[in-house]
């Protein structure tokens, strides 16, 4: 049997006329919710990007002058809060608000409107935060902003008031969408869908959840003491008055470290639906997958101080945080070989969704690796704010949550707008991509091993920077084209992309069971859920999945 | 396979995540103050404190746990003008133990205390100040489920509001005896 749904008749309301413009602003349906933290996080993607073109063009050469000092400082601070806080963060969840509840045959999620307070949060605490350009300067102390430069005898404009502030809001529209999200998995699940039979991005999306609950407060706590600091005269990190600015670093990192993990766990899910629907075959150690997500998050907690090794804390602390560190190589390592064991002897389709889920595969490793060596206390003391660092971070955060949520976007915006998009852009799109991140990412390694700070607007001509420092402008030059191939892509597909119909992938989860887009209450009637794959049941009665897993 | 019905209420799970959130919030504060109990290099240390006064405060914030504790059961047993009467005890106890903060704050700023005197008077504001302002968050909810009490919303089959924000006012609650003994009560050892 196969569903032969009819694609859904009533397309999504279009901005045009003031009844949809309404539709859109007063939406409490997580598809649409999705689709807004989705399409914010792309425009905030475009500033962050435009941002990062200009510091490249500041480094392209030795000596430039095309950006002062006091400019460059606000652009990497703005690059680097706008691509974590309102980039990435924002479009796993718009995922996940859009998929979780279609995954787990939901109507909706657990409290639609607390849903889109937490989008208007994270819309408006943007916006706050980018008014700083406008109100004469943007935050310029990085985007982890330090004390004691942050107090006001050293940053006395407002600039730094914007980035706390667009924090502490963004932050509590975060927790609300992370609660929001765990309730709906625990409590709204189909009949059937029962936790061991969950899919992955729902599992890591689950996890997620918690650690978002569990990681913002130490933020919030830092945000709070700091508001006090510059709006009451407080001395929480005035060492004149006694305080102790190492209670920043520490704060900062015991929510900045499990922050890293909410930006790649779900990334990891989208990798995990993506890959065994392009492979022909169920995704390989289900249970190790979940049980190494649940391990990652766990120890997630206990690496923070892995950012502090240059600050002191004694060989000790030190060695104790760099062991802990390397410890989590070992369930991120078990996924990798999950997902190549999925692909292993796997009918492999090279769509442009697999293209980037095989990529992020690659290159997370190599960011993986990266990071190990940082765990290492030594190498760390020669290398940390150095270029490596950045390569490092780059290589996990784009080549790695970039690359899943490109895919994550192929996948499943037939399901989104009922039209696929163009695959002949999409390899275009890809290999740009590809091309691109290498070219601009990797030679920071190498100049970061030579020696050359990270956060310095310009340079000398010491041997070798020149040359890794153009490579890496070219590379962003090329990043900066994939995008526009990208953008033109959906604007095209939009309008005239191939109509998709209800499950264009042959694939098995329960959002290919309704229609593209799906009508607002989601299903007409859900499939039964007997295992993990309920539309391959569905299309092959003959050979179900079993029931239960065995082994 | 059985209708699956989910056995929590989805507003006390809800309000459970957030209050684990919340849990941690103040152990980042209560954290920092104990970091920098005694440690003043500058300026005079410890915030003068009335404990017997604030002991008092505290004993109308623990009977309103009662109160809200009563006003749900009464409900349960679908006695809505009980709940009612439960819940505006509720209101006036926190609404007595934020008086007694005021009235606290405003002798100090008299006695010209203010946040910026000296680091143990930041991290006392800092932290009596967040819980007095989660209270305050309480009494708005709470006046808000009186309020629809009184419009006739809130009944035995629509309680999981008042169970939830029940669940916050304990919260808070707990959170003030863990303020009380650490700011105040530390004092005495």
């Amino acid at each position: 049997m196969r569903t032969t749904e009819q694609p859904y008749a009533e397309p999504l309301p279009r901005l045009s006329s003031a009844e949809g413009l309404l539709h859109w602003v007063a939406t409490v349906d997580h598809k649409q919710i999705g689709l807004l933290y989705l399409l914010t996080s792309l425009s905030f993607f475009l500033v962050g990007g435009f941002e990062a073109l200009l510091l490249r063009a500041q480094l392209a050469v030795p000596g430039a002058q095309l950006l002062p000092p006091g400019v460059y400082n606000q652009l990497f601070t703005m690059h680097g809060v706008t691509m974590i806080f309102f980039v990435v963060m924002p479009a796993l969840l718009g995922f996940a608000n859009y998929a979780v509840p279609l995954l787990i045959g939901a109507q909706d999620v657990a409290f639609p409107r607390l849903n889109a307070l937490s989008y208007w949060l994270f819309l408006f605490s943007g916006l706050l935060l980018h008014f700083s350009f406008l109100a004469g300067s943007a935050p310029d102390t990085g985007w982890f902003s330090y004390a004691p430069l942050t107090e006001p005898p050293f940053s006395p404009g407002a600039n730094v008031d914007y980035w706390l502030l667009g924090l502490l809001v963004s932050s509590v529209g975060t927790i609300a969408t992370a609660i929001n999200l765990i309730v709906t998995v625990l409590l709204l699940r189909a009949p059937g869908m029962t936790i061991r039979r969950l899919p992955l991005f729902v599992w890591m999306t689950l996890v997620t959840g918690f650690l978002i609950i569990w990681a913002m407060p130490a933020l919030t706590a830092a945000l709070a003491m700091l508001l006090v600091d510059r709006y009451l005269g407080g001395h929480f990190f005035d060492p004149a008055a006694g305080g102790n600015v190492l209670l920043w670093q520490h704060l900062f990192w015991a929510f900045g470290h499990p922050e890293v993990y909410i930006m790649i766990l779900p990334a990891m899910g989208i990798v995990s639906e993506v890959i065994p629907v392009f492979a022909r075959k169920p995704i390989f150690g289900y249970t190790f997958v979940a049980a190494a997500t649940l391990g990652i998050a766990f120890l997630s907690f206990m690496v923070w101080a892995h950012h502090m090794f240059a600050v002191g804390l004694g060989p000790l602390v030190n060695t104790v945080f760099g062991a802990m560190s390397m410890l989590i190589a070992i369930p991120t390592g078990i996924k990798v070989f999950n997902w190549l064991a999925t692909m292993w002897g796997g009918a492999l389709r090279f769509t442009t969704a697999m293209l980037f889920a095989v990529a992020f595969v690659a290159m997370f490793t190599i960011g993986g690796l990266s990071g190990v060596t940082m765990a290492v206390v030594p190498i760390d003391w020669q290398i940390t704010d150095t270029y490596y660092i950045v390569a490092h971070l780059h290589y996990v955060l784009f080549g790695g949550s970039v690359l899943a949520l490109f895919a994550g976007t192929y996948y499943w915006f037939p399901k989104m707008t009922g039209r696929l998009l163009s695959e002949r852009l999409g390899h275009w799109h890809f290999w740009l991509t590809f091309a691109g991140l290498n070219l601009a990412f990797f030679p920071m390694h190498a100049s970061g091993l030579l020696g050359m700070p990270r956060r310095i607007y310009t340079y000398a001509a010491q041997p070798g920077w020149p040359e890794l420092n153009l490579t890496s402008t070219v590379g962003a030059g090329l990043l900066g084209v994939a995008v526009l191939v990208f953008l033109w892509n959906l604007a095209w597909s939009l309008r005239a992309g191939p109509p998709a119909g209800a499950d264009p992938w042959d694939a098995w989860t329960l959002e290919w069971a309704t229609s593209s887009p799906p009508p607002p209450h989601n299903f007409t009637a859900l499939p039964p859920i007997r295992s993990r794959r309920p539309l391959w049941d569905l299309k092959h009665p003959e050979q179900r999945d079993p029931e239960h897993e065995h082994g | 396979m059985a209708e699956h019905r989910p056995s929590i209420d989805r507003h006390l799970l809800g309000m459970g995540l957030f209050i684990s959130s919340e849990a941690l919030f103040f152990l980042g504060l209560i954290a920092a103050y104990v970091l920098y109990r005694g440690q003043a290099l500058a300026g005079p240390g410890a915030v003068p404190l009335d404990i017997p006064r604030t002991a008092l405060f505290t004993g109308f914030l623990l009977a309103s746990s009662a109160t809200v504790q009563l006003a749900a059961r009464r409900l349960r047993a679908d006695d809505r003008r009980g709940c009612q009467g439960w819940l505006l005890a509720t209101v006036l106890c926190g609404t007595v133990f934020l008086a007694g903060q005021a009235t606290e704050y405003a002798r100090l700023l008299h006695e010209r205390i203010a946040p910026s005197h000296s680091l143990a008077a930041t991290t006392f504001f800092t932290l009596t100040g967040f819980h007095g302002l989660h209270v305050l968050v309480g009494l708005l909810a709470l006046l808000i489920l009186l309020g629809l009490a009184l419009a006739g919303d809130v009944t035995a089959r629509r309680r999981s509001g008042l169970e939830a924000i029940s669940l916050y006012w304990h919260f808070v609650d707990g959170v003030w005896v863990a303020v009380f003994s650490v700011v105040y009560l530390w004092t005495l050892l």
